[in-house]
């Protein structure tokens, strides 16, 4: 019996080529709609995360002032002596990393280029997850005597000096010249959408000196030896930078303890709220074509009351003829379904290569929308045809 | 009023059959009391005026609608008394049907039409083509396989119809005026063809007309006037 209902829902679909295209047309759009935007703000989503990820784990940062982001207030800088402080009587930090920022044009023979210069010691390199891909870091005595020498980023470099190698060459960092002794590997762009390669290291002695002419430090990194340490680390750097920068007890900080978990909670929290909004969108699209499924299903039940009573008539049993109109719910529904899907995973792949995030195939969405439209189509395809199937076959002739 | 014989058990029995439409006070009666005993092998051409119950006698016969009371007996068996997929089952096992609208499945072939039959019942491919083609071949549609009823002329379309309600082989062939929609020429054509089917294979045939001259191929008449049956005679047939 099954056997013989699928060839009979099989000829019904060949039948009726028009609505099968239609139905089947609204169940892929819908699911490919949907799909598409949850897919594309997943991968957003995991881009923003992963871009915070490259900034270092297990990492906090401690700038002055309440502000958020680069830039400063009026909250006094940190000193070198605060450094010191933290490296003794904080536990479980792996490194400490103070940070003093200069923006500053560098030059190489004719070529030249602004960037950011950092300063700061060998533990940022750990700290903020960088690595080398060619010579070294600083030593203690260039860290000490503030040399010049500089790490440059792969932007810096390229800007520079084209696909050569830059260590050992020499490049004017404003006016004095400055030893290249290493090159770190490309990060990629960061949450905030700056070019984190556009970047040159160097010993935050040679930056205070020579740059900015100040003791100032903007801000502090510290990284802690595990995940699980970050929150002790936390509420120790806060106490003791409270004590030392002798905020009383019903004063607000003037400094910020931000940890990476923190920030990529922040940013992705906002990606995903986008994804919803998309999703959302793409969700109406679903409804719309659901009610198209709705739609063309009702319209062909006329004709189809008739075709009933004619089945019903040369002797098919109730079950027969629903079994049939299930069946071909259940496969135009299904080939929809699975058409969206890969037009989906198509569509999801190419437009998040063009916006270069990543793909993340997500099967919860993919099983939802499908099981969403693949509902709408079965039930519309199904249940009028169920109302026909229970009249006398001579009513069901007879329907206009 | 001639029914027969009584002795032996007919093919068909309807005693006291009424059928009535609506409720209460907008209760209109169809069919107020009919008895009609059919044996096998005969030829019966129900006549009657518009609304004298002869196409709803025709659809209880067809167990195509209930009735609402009187018992109907096929081959000494109570259709009142069956179940809705019972009565499918009889019908599709030993009645074939041809309407007046021929209601063919649309954008279907003529074969794939004959064949319907054969798929409910569970025929293989290969015997199921056979006698769909041997079907269509029998009403003169030998080549005409593949066209669609929107190809074929009504009188094709009816030739259609009648393989499908005989490639089953039935005991039965309820016919509701089947060259209603028809021209004299093709009207002529299919009254032959099914009183050939009524002589050479002796399916009982059951037609509902108002035409006398498609009357005249019956071996015997029924008229039908306000629900009941008015007169029952035998006739020699002319052709």
């Amino acid at each position: 019996m099954l056997w013989n209902t699928l060839l009979l829902a099989m000829r019904a679909i060949r039948r009726n080529l028009m609505r099968s295209f239609l139905t089947i047309l609204g169940v892929v759009i819908g699911v490919a709609a949907v799909i598409t935007m949850v897919t594309l703000g997943n991968g957003a989503t995991r881009s923003v995360a992963d871009q915070i990820a490259s900034m270092g784990s297990n990492l906090l940062m401690v700038r002055p002032g309440q502000r958020f982001g680069p830039g400063s207030d009026e909250a006094a800088k940190f000193k070198a002596a605060d450094v010191e402080a933290i490296r003794n009587q904080i536990t479980g930090a792996a490194a400490v990393a103070p940070v003093a920022n200069s923006s500053a044009t560098v030059v190489y023979q004719a070529r030249n280029w602004s960037t950011m210069v950092t300063g700061s010691s060998n533990d940022y390199f750990s700290a903020a997850g960088w690595e080398l891909v060619a010579g070294r870091g600083f030593t203690d005595a260039e860290e000490r005597a503030g040399k010049a020498v500089c790490v440059i980023g792969s932007t810096v470099r390229d800007n520079l000096f084209g696909a050569q190698n830059p260590v050992g060459a020499e490049i004017r960092i404003s006016q004095f010249a400055c030893e290249v002794i290493g090159l770190l590997k490309s990060k990629g762009q960061s949450a905030m959408g700056s070019d984190q390669d556009d970047t040159v290291v160097m010993p935050l002695r040679t930056v205070q000196r020579r740059l900015s002419g100040s003791q100032d430090i903007n801000m502090l990194m510290v990284s802690a030896s595990s995940t699980d340490a970050v929150d002790a680390i936390k509420a120790q750097l806060e106490k003791l930078l409270r004590e030392r920068r002798k905020i009383g007890e019903n004063e607000d900080d003037n400094f910020r303890v931000m940890d990476t978990r923190q920030l990529a909670e922040t940013l992705t929290g906002t990606t995903r709220i986008l994804t919803m909004l998309l999703g959302a969108v793409a969700a109406v699209s679903l409804l719309v074509g659901g009610i198209g499924i709705m739609n063309i299903m009702l319209v062909s039940v006329t004709e189809r009351t008739r075709e009933i009573g004619i089945r019903l008539a040369i002797g098919a049993l109730e079950r027969e003829v629903l079994l049939q109109f299930l069946i071909e719910a259940v496969v135009l529904s299904s080939l929809g379904g699975v058409i969206g899907i890969i037009l989906a995973a198509a569509a999801s792949i190419a437009l998040s290569g063009i916006m270069n995030i990543g793909y993340l195939f997500d099967p919860t969405i993919n099983l939802l929308s499908f099981l969403f439209s693949a509902a709408i189509g079965v039930v519309f395809g199904y249940f009028p045809a169920r109302r026909a199937a229970q009249l006398d076959p001579i009513e069901a002739l007879r329907h206009e | 009023m001639n029914t027969g014989t009584r002795s032996t058990t007919p093919l068909i029995r309807l005693s006291g059959i009424t059928r009535s439409y609506g409720r209460g006070a907008a209760e209109f009666q169809a069919l107020k009391g009919i008895d009609l005993d059919v044996d096998e092998g005969e030829f019966v051409a129900v006549m009657g005026p518009s609304g004298s119950g002869k196409s709803t006698a025709m659809n209880i016969l067809g167990c195509l609608d209930s009735p609402t009371a009187g018992s109907y007996e096929f081959q000494g068996v109570h259709v009142e008394r069956m179940t809705r997929d019972q009565r499918a089952l009889l019908r599709r096992h030993f009645l074939g049907f041809v309407f007046q609208g021929f209601n063919l499945l649309s954008r279907t072939t003529a074969l794939e039409n004959v064949e319907l039959p054969l798929i409910y019942r569970g025929e293989p491919a290969a015997s199921r083509h056979a006698a769909a083609r041997a079907a269509l071949k029998q009403v003169g549609l030998d080549g005409w396989e593949d066209h669609t009823p929107n190809e074929l002329s009504g009188g094709q379309q009816q030739r259609v119809a009648i393989a499908r309600a005989i490639v089953t082989g039935p005991k039965v062939l309820l016919a509701d005026e089947p060259t209603g929609n028809l021209d004299t020429h093709n009207s002529q054509e299919i009254m032959e063809l099914i009183a050939g089917l009524n002589r050479e294979r002796g399916i009982t045939v059951l037609m509902v007309t108002h035409e006398p001259d498609m009357a005249v191929y019956a071996k015997r008449v029924v008229r039908f006037v306000d629900g009941r049956v008015d007169s029952d005679h035998r006739q020699e047939v002319s052709a």
